[in-house]
């Protein structure tokens, strides 16, 4: 069986000693260490996020978990609406120190509602000076105002209201990220992208902090489109200025997972090694999520059983993510397909008994996979297999297409097809000329 | 073109001396489209002709009105004795006469196909068939000459004809929907099902809007099935004809659609030889839903037969072989055939660059073209500024 070794090599499915390590973070998500992380409302949605789902999955002492911090969370600003859904969400499940708090709700209400007649007031004042630097301002804190109150959609009005105010690009520039923002957090990505756009064709050169920030916010607008090509572009070239100045809404660790998942799933060889691998500026987001290194790298050297593993580890932690948590699944299958294809792509014939082992899976399942894989030809735009299976010595064989067969089956179709089209367009010309004789006759 | 009221001047003009005749006749010849054209209110005119002074006028108005006129009353008197067949050759021979050229669709060769069609002489009506049409007069005999022909075509199981001629019917210029293209339309469906296992629900962007609106909206039952169809599950398709069953019936279009679910066996059949090299019959039978591997057997034979599939079947094992299509394309006959696309090509490809000429120099067309292109800026279309713009 020697020889067979170096079959193997190219799988991965060895347990070779220096392959050997351990496969971390399939234990459960350290709540404390993710929110902390974030910071302002993302930090509570994240929270509640997690908290569902866990609900759903009836982990209670991780839904709890995040509870309490989003509870402590809220109690630090002033969205009593946002405070009052998670007091009905704990149902007194973590004794009486997280209950209803109505004394802090009616205070921070009233509050609310004096400065907002302040607020009020003020812009009035402004407006009938025809001041526009303070009209601009004016609504500038009414949009801060609704924010902080959870009126997200208020929010959105009044900051884009500050547009016609606008003297200096800076302004434009405040004006788009706030906008940027408060999208994100309403989930209106189509937002976002138009005034990412907005803000990169001011006139005035924007700083690399905010350049890396508009990146994000492109990058989880095509993720959320499900782009994941621009996704991964847009988070590649997040610059090391972005650090945690942008975490009300992403952290570097993310932009590490989302630019890597995403790259692995639509990207080639040549780019994946160019512009993931090799990149020095990326490089250093990846350090900070190991995970997500070793696993493009096991798929860049063909450890497709090691990546697998790492991918299938990080699963259930990035479920529990805010943005990705719909495209875990697409994402997955496709790295998946994509490193079925590439396994089999130097190969004249591959024997599935092989490729099932490297793959963890049994014959029958690889064999529907490749069958799916083969089938839908057309529309891999990436890589196509074009393979055919021999299903009784299980044995995958490539196939290479006779060029020049292809080339004379095609030429005579479209032949065939051109003398239809002509010949239907000549009688249509004809019936339109005859309309036109008859109309003019009437 | 000239009218029927210019001809009957030249007519009554050019009777006198034997010079004038000469003129007469060749006038005549060029206005045999016209008489063809419009056989019906041909007959106030000949009263205006005195058959003594007017003799070669009134002959060539006699015979065009009398021909036709004579091979539509033949035939309905065919059918009304129920003999369709007996008036298949006299009509063939009328429809060869009667045509200016090949190329010309007259008002006899719907008759003739419906004759056809009645007689069940497919083949017959297949040698008509076969000409192309490029010249029409009434679009009326154009689409019943496709409606008849596709049906003649379907009943020779030659359904990529079939096809093309039901798909003119369809995408033919219409100003509002008409009878013949709804039941060509459903034909139109069910054929493509059987043809190509699938139907895109998508005219062609050149399709009338008229036939746009309306056509899928007529015919519900034909655009589920093809939907039901584009799921690839049998099961689902049978069910769902089973249900429809009288609508389909009522259209005597239930054997087409079982024809469409024959097709679909075939289809699956076919997917499997781009995916596996061996494939056993019984894996096969799972896959497109057979009830047992010698039924399997039994489509993969048939279809190996009509040359739809290349493939050896090992009864020892039960396993079927699927092999690569054996023309290497290095045969003398496939070099003709070649030839002769290239050649049926470039004569259609005249014929293209004529008719565009043709209309290029149209009168009526330049007209209209002018009076759009006032529309466009002059910079649109011209690079050099015009001088009076500076």
């Amino acid at each position: 069986m020697e020889p067979d070794d170096e079959i193997y090599a190219n799988g991965g499915a060895d347990s070779s000693e220096n392959r050997s390590r351990p496969i971390i973070s399939s234990e459960q998500l350290d709540i404390e260490a993710y929110a902390g992380l974030y910071s302002g409302r993302t930090k509570i949605t994240r929270l509640l996020f997690i908290a569902d789902r866990c609900g759903q999955n009836n982990n209670t002492a991780m839904q709890m978990e995040a509870l309490r911090m989003a509870y402590e969370e809220i109690k630090k600003g002033e969205n009593t609406q946002l405070f009052r859904d998670v007091v009905q969400k704990i149902d007194g499940r973590l004794g009486n120190n997280y209950g209803m708090d109505s004394v802090w709700c009616e205070m921070v209400d009233r509050r609310a509602d004096q400065r907002k007649e302040k607020l009020e007031n003020e812009l009035n004042a402004y407006r009938t000076n025809l001041i526009k630097e303070s009209i601009r301002m004016g609504y500038n804190d009414f949009g801060d105002y609704y924010y902080a109150h959870g009126a997200l959609a208020d929010a959105f009005k009044s900051y884009v209201r500050t547009r016609d105010y606008c003297t200096t690009s800076k302004h434009v520039i405040h004006m788009c990220m706030s906008a940027i923002l408060v999208s994100i957090e309403m989930g209106q990505f189509t937002h976002v992208t138009s005034y990412v756009s907005k803000a990169e064709q001011t006139a005035e050169a924007l700083d690399p902090s905010t350049v890396s920030k508009l990146r994000c916010a492109a990058g989880l607008a095509h993720l959320e489109a499900k782009k994941y090509k621009l996704a991964a572009r847009k988070f590649l070239e997040v610059g090391p200025e972005l650090g945690n100045s942008y975490n009300e809404v992403i952290a570097p660790q993310d932009v590490a997972t989302y630019g890597g998942l995403c790259a692995l799933a639509s990207f080639d060889r040549t780019e994946l090694k160019n512009k993931v691998i090799d990149n020095l500026n990326f490089r250093n987001f990846l350090e900070l999520v190991p995970e997500v290194r070793e696993l493009i790298h096991d798929f860049y050297s063909s450890h497709y059983a090691s990546c697998l593993d790492y991918l299938g580890n990080l699963k259930a932690n990035l479920m529990l993510d805010i943005h990705l948590h719909d495209h875990v699944q697409p994402l997955y299958d496709q790295i998946r397909n994509k490193a079925l294809i590439q396994y089999t792509h130097p190969f004249v014939s591959v024997d599935l008994h092989m490729m099932a082992n490297a793959f963890k899976t049994t014959i029958a399942g690889l064999e529907k996979e490749l069958e799916a894989l083969i089938t839908d030809n057309q529309i891999q735009i990436i890589m196509p297999l074009q393979a055919r299976i021999d299903s009784h010595n299980k044995i995958l064989y490539a196939r290479h297409a006779d060029q020049r067969n292809a080339t004379f089956q095609r030429v005579l179709q479209t032949g065939r097809e051109f003398d239809r089209d002509v010949r239907a367009m000549l009688l249509r010309a004809n019936l339109v000329k005859h309309e036109y004789k008859a109309s003019r006759k009437l | 073109m000239a009218t029927v009221e210019s001809l009957l001047a030249q007519i009554q003009g050019l009777s006198s001396s034997a010079g004038d005749l000469g003129l007469l006749l060749t006038h005549l010849k060029q206005a045999d489209e016209l008489l063809h054209n419009e056989s019906t209110p041909l007959l106030p005119f000949l009263e205006q002709l005195d058959p003594t002074l007017h003799s070669l006028g009134y002959l060539y108005i006699l015979v065009s009105l009398a021909v036709i006129a004579v091979c539509k009353r033949f035939k309905d008197h065919v059918l009304m004795l129920e003999a369709p067949m007996r008036g298949v050759a006299p009509l063939l021979e009328a429809v060869k006469k009667i045509r200016s050229s090949s190329e010309h669709l007259s008002t006899l060769h719907p008759d003739f196909l419906q004759l056809c069609l009645l007689a069940k002489c497919y083949k017959t009506g297949l040698s008509i068939l076969e000409d192309n049409i490029f010249e029409v007069d009434q679009p009326r005999d154009f689409f019943l000459y496709c409606y008849y022909g596709g049906m003649i075509c379907i009943g020779q199981k030659r359904f990529k004809k079939a096809l093309e001629l039901l798909h003119n019917v369809v995408t033919a210029p219409m100003s509002s929907i008409n009878a013949i293209a709804v039941e060509a339309f459903k034909k139109y469906i069910l054929v493509s099902l059987i043809h190509s296992g699938q139907f895109s629900t998508n005219l062609p962007k050149y399709t009338s809007s008229a036939a746009q609106r309306n056509l899928k909206t007529l015919c519900p039952p034909y655009v589920e099935l093809a939907n039901t169809c584009s799921s690839g599950k049998i099961s689902e398709l049978e069910t769902y004809i089973q249900t429809n069953r009288e609508k389909f019936d009522s259209d005597n279009n239930l054997g087409l659609v079982k024809q469409v679910v024959s097709s679909m066996y075939k289809k699956n059949i076919q997917r499997l030889t781009q995916t596996y090299l061996t494939l056993s019959l019984q894996d096969i039978a799972n896959t497109v839903q057979l009830s047992s591997p010698k039924e399997a057997e039994m489509h993969v034979l048939q279809m190996i037969q009509d040359g739809e599939i290349y493939a050896t079947i090992n009864q020892k094992d039960g396993m079927v072989r699927f092999l690569e299509d054996p023309e290497q394309y290095k045969t003398c006959e496939m070099i003709e055939c070649i030839d002769s696309s290239i050649q049926r090509i470039m004569t259609l490809s005249k014929k293209l660059t004529a008719m565009d000429e043709h209309i290029s120099c149209d009168p009526l067309y330049l007209a209209k073209a002018g009076r759009e292109r006032q529309r466009f800026d002059f910079d649109d279309f011209d690079p050099v500024p015009q001088k009076f713009n500076i």
